[in-house]
């Protein structure tokens, strides 16, 4: 009997050889060692969200406790946690492990391949991040959070103005966080540029995969800036280095640099896979392939490359000199072409096509309404005397707010309405999304237009509470009331996808008749993804092959092999063994996480723990059978 | 509605590995030398930076010795040879003359340990005393952690070579290894310089 697939194979038999060889160990065992990227990308959707609603709930507390003038209900130190733990758990465990959860999940399936590149090394990413969050908000719950605001500016954030160990776990959240991101782009540009189905060249490749590479070359570039600044902090808090130490010939200003140098590009992190999620759901509900292909792709490169260039847009209330603020208030407001370039394009798209709206449609419309009033008010901010009036004040979290919610959180749900059918075989409902839609849409205008004016007005942000009389108390008010319409739209959504998995209609294969190679297998699909391997005559292969699908035969069966092509042309070159399940990925994070956490305590932690790491990682590397060799 | 399947080609042919770009360890690598890469940059930004802010660099006069640096300097540029050797003879999947490259290039990397454990004092500062000591010693000590990384899985890829999986894929990580020991070596260049020569030019 033949070990590869081979066209003549019986189908059911093939099937059977493939779920043999792909499938995942059973039980408690198999569900900590697997290392299928679905149900690491499942993971990482249920995680990041669960987060996202812990962040959403302290971001309500605020809320309430910003209602009214001089309420108590929150005091100084508790609010200072509340914005600390709220930013932080929304920008390092929400909106980064999010958009690379999406990635983790559709890449794979979308460029036409079994598996990730590296599937062991993300099983270890999302171990990482799981422990790193958790100890986050374990020290929240015992009145350790974090309290220096989530860029933690030295000096404040030095151990003679905060003492005890809130700073350094914070620092040490962020090891983790960036430690995971780093591995996972690695993986994902790998994936993507060996691993895409014969015939997928690169000017083929659908945007969504686009967005999704350049962004991981940004985090591998931008994140490093930000894990060496922490280390250099927890350095200077722990054993006394001086780098931010003006007495000892360090400079404060030193941090910010550090810190806005990864900050800046991280809000294109957050925000260039939803450009992808919207170039996607804009085709596939309008039918058309998008208006002006090579421009996206510039635009997004274009704006990858910009953002490395504007970090000191951050930093025009520290006085540095003159001339470079004119550079950069250039820069900053040049970067808004690309973006512009883009959304005429997907209006384009939409003027041609005949759009459905339906809820993952209406969640982009609702993208690029939100997304060009956040980056309106982005231009006025890049502008120094502006900046210099309106800095630290209300004005700048309303800015922020509709650049990530507008940028990352309409498209991203829209996006899991899209691929829920994929992600779960299940269809949500239509009514309740579009219910949950409005809800979005208004409460969040209602929560956050007022803090432009609250803003405009001198509301300092970052202060637990205001005095009467100062006029602020009803548009306060009003974003308070804006803020549980946002908690209500979230808990329609959650209501609708989870009762779909239990009564939602079953998903077809396509049922949005898309045109990409997710939509080619079984929602969802089996741990194999594809029976043969897809070949892609098109950036739409399901559009253009409407009779019958092309693919390969020729994988084998009784071992886990994917098919490598060349990164431009994308020609089949290899078939190489992808690893199977293994504990020890989990094994590695834990002697990672002992490390990192024991060094909030003592350096030695360094140290000693650099042995269970070496341990676990010769134990994850050494090949378990010759087969492995192959 | 499941649409059929043609099959226009098949891959039983092709072979099962790769070396050099055509393996995704390969690509693996080079991302973490991009991030590595990034973190070394960063840090000699902060060394010119905090040079730039200072008004006498070093501090209080006293230069780092030369003599220990310099000679790491040199075997390490020399272990190229051997290096590049070991790389093609991988490629080439001759196990007998892999083994002996493999068993060098440990010995190399364990010598160059030893050199950089003297260097560490040559450098007569404490990452205590100025922002100028913490940041020396912290661009040593990067460097150390990556030629320790990379002496450590040499030595495992060793072993593992001597044993039965002394075979077929194992030679693409003998030469990942290979390329990712060019680039310590590569790093170390610049570190040098800006470690023993900013003092001196600055
Ligand atoms: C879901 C609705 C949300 C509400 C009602 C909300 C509300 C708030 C409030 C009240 C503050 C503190 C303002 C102050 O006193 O300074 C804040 C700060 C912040 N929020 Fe949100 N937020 C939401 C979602 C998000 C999301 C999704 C993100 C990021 C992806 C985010 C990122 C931030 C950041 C970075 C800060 C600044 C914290 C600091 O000053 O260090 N928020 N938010
Ligand atoms: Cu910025």
């Amino acid at each position: 009997m033949s070990a590869v697939d081979d066209p003549w194979l019986d189908p059911a038999q093939a099937q059977a050889r493939l779920a043999r060889t792909w499938g995942s160990l059973p039980g408690w065992w198999g569900a900590l060692a697997t290392v299928d990227h679905k149900r690491i990308g499942r993971r990482y959707l249920v995680t990041a969200f669960t987060f996202f609603a812990l962040g959403g709930m302290l971001a309500l507390g605020m809320r309430m406790q910003l209602a009214q003038a001089g309420s108590t209900l929150v005091g100084p130190d508790l609010y200072r946690q509340l914005f600390t733990v709220h930013s932080t758990t929304m920008m390092f465990l929400f909106a980064v492990p999010v958009m690379q959860g999406i990635a983790i999940y559709t890449v794979p399936l979308m460029a036409g391949t079994r598996t990730l590149a590296f599937p062991r090394l993300s099983a270890f990413s999302y171990w990482v991040y799981l422990l790193g969050g958790a100890m986050l908000w374990l020290a929240f719950l015992v009145d350790a959070g974090p309290d220096t605001g989530w860029f933690s500016y030295t000096p404040l954030a030095e151990s003679q103005f905060s003492p005890g160990k809130r700073v350094d776990i914070w620092a040490q959240m962020v090891t983790f966080t960036e430690v995971s991101a780093l591995a996972v782009a690695v993986s994902l540009v790998t994936t993507i540029v060996k691993q895409r189905a014969p015939g997928m060249t690169l000017a083929r490749m659908p945007l969504h995969l686009w967005a999704t590479l350049i962004t991981s070359l940004m985090v591998v570039f931008a994140m490093p800036a930000v894990m060496l600044a922490t280390a250099l902090l927890i350095m200077d808090r722990l054993v006394g280095t001086q780098f931010f130490a003006p007495s000892g010939g360090g400079d404060s200003l030193l941090w910010q640099h550090m810190f806005w140098f990864f900050g800046h590009p991280e809000v294109y992190i957050i925000f260039l896979p939803a450009l992808g999620m919207v170039s996607t759901v804009v085709e596939t509900f309008t039918r058309r392939r998008i208006f002006g292909y090579p421009v996206m792709v510039l635009a997004l490169a274009m704006t990858a490359l910009f953002a490395f260039g504007l970090w000191v847009h951050h930093m025009y209330a520290t006085g540095l000199p003159r001339l470079g603020n004119t550079f950069f208030m250039g820069a900053s407001m040049i970067i808004a072409i690309p973006s512009g370039v883009q959304i005429f394009c997907w209006l384009a798209t939409l003027w041609q096509g005949r759009p459905r709206f339906a809820t993952p449609l209406m969640y982009m419309l609702g993208f690029i309404v939100v997304f060009v009033l956040g980056g309106l008010t982005g231009v006025m901010l890049a502008s120094v005397p502006l900046d210099l009036q309106l800095h630290d004040s209300f004005f700048v979290v309303a800015h922020f707010h509709y650049v990530l919610i507008g940028g990352a959180v309409f498209p991203l749900i829209g996006a899991l309405y899209y691929w829920w059918p994929k992600l779960t075989g299940r269809m949500p409902g239509e009514r309740a999304g579009q219910w949950s839609f409005w809800l979005l849409f208004i409460g969040f205008n209602v929560t956050f237009f007022p803090q432009h004016l609250l803003g405009l007005a001198g509301m300092p942000r970052r202060v637990y509470t205001y005095a009467q009389g100062l006029g602020w108390d009803g548009l306060n008010l009003l974003s308070t009331a804006g803020s549980i319409v946002i908690g209500m739209s979230v808990l329609v959504t959650a209501w609708n996808l989870l009762r779909s998995l239990r009564r939602g209609e079953h998903a077809p294969p396509n049922p949005w008749d898309a045109g990409t190679l997710e939509w080619a297998t079984a929602s969802p699909p089996p741990t194999w993804n594809f029976a043969h391997q897809p070949v892609a005559t098109d950036a739409h292969p399901l559009w253009r092959e409407r009779e019958s699908l092309p693919c390969m035969s020729g994988l084998a069966l009784d071992k886990r092999e994917l098919l490598l092509t060349s990164g431009v042309e994308a020609r089949p070159d290899v078939r190489e063994t992808s690893p199977g399940p293994s504990i020890w990925p989990l094994a590695t994070a834990l002697a990672v996480a002992a490390l990192f956490v024991g060094s909030i305590y003592t350096p030695w932690a360094v140290v000693i723990g650099a042995l269970p790491v070496t341990v676990t990682l010769i134990g994850w590397f050494w090949p378990k059978s010759l087969r492995e060799d192959e | 509605m499941k649409r059929p399947m043609r099959f226009v080609g098949d891959v039983a042919q092709l072979p099962a590995y790769g070396h050099g770009h055509r393996s995704l360890t390969w690509w693996g690598t080079m991302g973490f030398v991009a991030i590595e890469s990034m973190a070394f940059v960063l840090t000699i930004g902060i060394y010119l930076y905090l040079a730039g802010h200072t008004p006498e660099w070093p501090p209080h006069g006293n230069q780092p010795a030369l003599t220990f640096g310099t000679t790491f300097l040199a075997l390490i540029v020399l272990s190229i040879a051997p290096n590049v050797w070991l790389n093609r003879r991988a490629r080439a999947e001759n196990l007998s003359t892999v083994r002996l490259g493999l068993v060098v290039m440990s010995l190399v990397g364990l010598a160059l340990l030893a050199i950089r454990v003297f260097e560490f004092p040559a450098l007569g500062v404490s990452y205590k005393e100025s922002a100028y000591g913490s940041v020396t010693v912290t661009l040593l000590g990067l460097h150390t952690t990556h030629l320790a990384t990379d002496v450590m899985d040499t030595l495992v890829v060793t072993a593992l070579m001597f044993t039965r999986h002394g075979r077929a894929r194992r030679f693409v990580d003998v030469s990942d290894n290979a390329i990712y020991w060019n680039f310590v070596v590569v790093a170390w260049v610049p570190i040098y310089l800006v470690i023993y020569f900013g003092p001196r030019w600055l």
